[in-house]
């Protein structure tokens, strides 16, 4: 995995660990909370189209078929939310492998367009299926995850739960992308025809890496059906694939750590701009600008150039805008 | 200057310092720890049609009750966050109201959706809730802690039933937004036909962000509906209205209380004329008979609301005003515990309010009747009391 994930590995645990020790007000924890679900979303997300250059455009119905299975099985069958998330993952899984068979034959504009269409009709699914999920008005009354007799019900508890599987999923993803597989992963980012004459079964890595993104997505569908215990098809829609999206490019799209920067960013800063009111939006958007002009590769690796190397990294945009005033 | 102007000058100026500071030190006594009332709205986003009213009318009333010397002395202070009507934001923003700001109640969230979502929280934090959303089932079963203003919507159904069935109309086609408050509306119109000897003959949705319903609409006017029931609260409600008289549809278009916004009349244009709706008096209050006990505060309200923002009133900024207003009246009465305002509502009776004459009890925190609703149409892009 390399010294230096391992260490960052460390840091990031002991800080999480340490977090709410210092912040224990439940409003700050629920963010975080929300930070570690986006995140495992997002690291799948990293893998899919950081390293193997596919892009998804329908990872908010993977989201949501993991929350919906698990808000299902829990309310109308009375399954254990144990069961229910695994049953959820197989569900997903199946799904997107299904999915990916025919979708990841596509390239560019075409995956995205046919991922798109898939988000769409798992929101119709969602909408119209009235008399398992509720329909528009959504169903609640989702139980909360219990371990013994340790209820998971508090937004304390919730939090480590939340992020010891988020830096579980981090370690197995760490290792995954220093391993055999990672480097045919970026191989096929690097040039699939090339990667197919060295040997390496694009195709079949391809639909692996699909569905493994879906995998954590439905993960993290579960942990947001059992804490919020409320679902409806608003939650999962195209605008929350494109915000999934945008956190990954924010944060540095080639890095897992750029992924986690990014959805922290992202998910954190509305709520920090709840004090300037009616002008949130106004500094939300400008930061999003100003973090893609200067540093184009994501905030996370643009930072991490600058603190190493001193300097503002390669800026097209930044470069063009310069030209022009002169 | 002389000595004796200098001394003058000087006693003078000491009796203004000693003044001022008198008067300070008793701004500051009086200057009481302000109470503070939460406010959830969608103020943005596809909602925005009532989150922005509503944040408005909360906004004015705190503004007018702080200029008339508070709640008992102490100043009202109403946090107003934006839930975009989307559920997640509502889940953040009902948990830092509580969590970090400590309010005493919260006001909405606008949409029944996002209604849904928080009731959990407030539930079990034990802060009274009074939403501005419509559905049903935000209070049935009743739930603690949790209220509403708007009518019900079965009420609404209801009297478009009597209604129609007073018009001899018997072969009905729906139409239904898909968020939460076009479906409830959806249940409850199939729910109740029977009763009122009514056939549903074509049952059709659309989403909140479409743009066109003519394929919809084709399919019900190759129907022998007599009459259409579109049932929304989104803008795209007003698409229905003109794809209608596009396609040359001359039945009668009956709308839901959603349409309540006259934005949506004029976004509509001249095919809104004639639309038959039930609502709260509010929209029609110049058309009012001058007895009608409600005639005093909706006047108001409007010609306060629009004075300061130079826009019309709409049902849903009324419904804050009638939940902001019983959260006052509460602390007026039990000050700043949120058990005791919990308590103080549910008991409240006979307070008029904007959307009708509210009756709260143990098994009924909707407070309203059906006689809540009037019957309202569209004439001359306005809206008035259908006779």
């Amino acid at each position: 995995m390399g010294k230096k994930n391992l260490l960052s590995l460390l840091i990031l645990s002991i800080v999480v660990m340490i977090l709410p020790l210092i912040i224990n007000n439940p409003y700050y924890l629920s963010i975080l909370i929300f930070v570690g679900i986006y995140s495992l979303i997002t690291i799948g997300l990293s893998l899919l189209m950081g390293y193997a250059g596919q892009i998804s455009l329908g990872q908010a119905a993977f989201f949501g078929l993991g929350a919906y299975t698990s808000g299902i099985l829990t309310t109308k069958f009375a399954l254990s939310p144990w069961i229910a998330l695994i049953i959820a993952i197989f569900v997903t899984a199946g799904v997107a492998f299904l999915i990916g068979i025919p979708a990841l034959k596509l390239k560019g504009h075409y995956l995205a367009m046919a991922t798109l269409a898939f988000g769409q009709i798992i929101f119709i699914i969602f909408n119209q299926e009235i008399t398992y999920t509720g329909g528009p008005s959504g169903f609640g009354q989702i139980p909360y995850f219990k371990l013994g007799k340790f209820m998971l019900d508090s937004d304390f508890r919730y939090y480590y739960f939340v992020w010891i599987i988020v830096l579980i999923t981090l370690t197995l993803s760490l290792n995954l992308i220093h391993s055999r597989v990672g480097r045919a992963l970026r191989s096929i980012h690097g040039g699939e025809i090339t990667a197919n004459i060295m040997g390496v079964n694009t195709a079949r890595y391809k639909i692996d890496v699909f569905v493994l993104s879906a995998v954590y997505a439905s993960i993290a569908g579960s942990l947001y059906a059992h804490f919020v215990t409320f679902l409806s098809p608003g939650t999962f829609g195209f605008s929350f694939s494109i915000a999934l999206l945008t956190m990954v490019a924010v944060g540095g799209m080639a890095s897992v750590w750029g992924a986690i920067m990014g959805t922290a960013l992202l998910t954190i800063l509305p709520e920090f701009l709840r004090i300037f009111h009616d002008y949130d939006i106004l500094i939300y958007g400008s930061t999003l600008l100003f973090i893609m002009i200067l540093l184009p590769e994501g905030f996370f690796i643009g930072l991490f150039n600058l603190i190493r190397k001193g300097n503002l990294p390669q800026s097209h945009l930044l470069k063009k805008l310069l030209e022009t005033r002169r | 200057m002389t000595r004796k102007t200098k001394v003058a000058t000087g006693v003078v100026a000491a009796i203004v310092v000693a003044l001022l500071l008198v008067v300070s030190f008793s701004v500051w006594c009086a200057a009481l720890k302000p109470y503070k009332v939460g406010a959830v709205f969608a103020i943005t986003g596809g909602a925005s049609w009532l989150g922005e009213p509503e944040r408005n009318t909360v906004k004015m009333i705190e503004e007018n009750v702080n200029a008339a010397g508070g709640i008992n002395g102490h100043p009202l202070q109403v946090i107003v966050e934006d839930t975009v009507g989307d559920e997640t934001k509502a889940v953040t923003a009902v948990k830092k109201l509580i969590e970090r700001d400590k309010v005493l109640a919260i006001i909405g969230p606008s949409r029944s959706g996002t209604t849904l979502a928080v009731i959990p929280i407030v539930q079990r934090a034990k802060v009274p809730l009074i939403s501005c959303a419509a559905a049903e089932a935000i209070v049935i079963p009743v739930k603690q802690w949790v209220f509403k203003t708007p009518q019900k919507d079965s009420d609404a159904v209801i009297r478009i039933y009597e209604y129609m069935r007073e018009h001899g109309i018997s072969k009905v086609a729906i139409i239904t937004g898909t968020t939460g408050f076009g479906d409830q509306g959806r249940k409850q119109l199939k729910k109740m036909a029977p009763d009122y000897g009514i056939t549903i003959v074509a049952d059709e949705t659309y989403g909140p962000k479409d743009t066109d319903m003519t394929v919809q609409l084709t399919k019900i006017k190759g129907t022998k509906a007599q009459a259409v029931i579109n049932w929304s609260i989104v803008p795209a409600q007003a698409i229905v209205v003109k794809n209608m008289r596009q396609l040359g549809m001359t039945i009668p278009l009956f709308q839901s209380h959603g349409f309540g916004n006259i934005k949506y009349v004029q976004a509509a244009g001249k095919a809104a004329e004639g639309i038959i709706f039930p609502a709260g008096r509010l929209l029609a209050v110049d058309t009012l008979p001058n007895d009608n006990p409600q005639k005093e505060v909706l006047s108001r309200y409007k010609k306060e609301y629009e004075a300061k923002y130079g826009e019309s009133v709409s049902t849903f900024g009324g419904h804050a005003w009638d939940a902001l207003h019983l959260v006052i009246l509460a602390l007026r009465a039990v000050g700043p515990d949120r058990a005791k305002i919990r308590n103080f509502i549910e008991n409240v009776k006979g307070f008029v309010g904007t959307g009708g004459i509210f009756n709260y009890s143990p098994d009924d925190h909707t407070g309203l009747t059906k006689e809540a609703f009037e019957m309202l149409t569209v004439k001359n892009g306005k809206f008035v009391v259908l006779k």
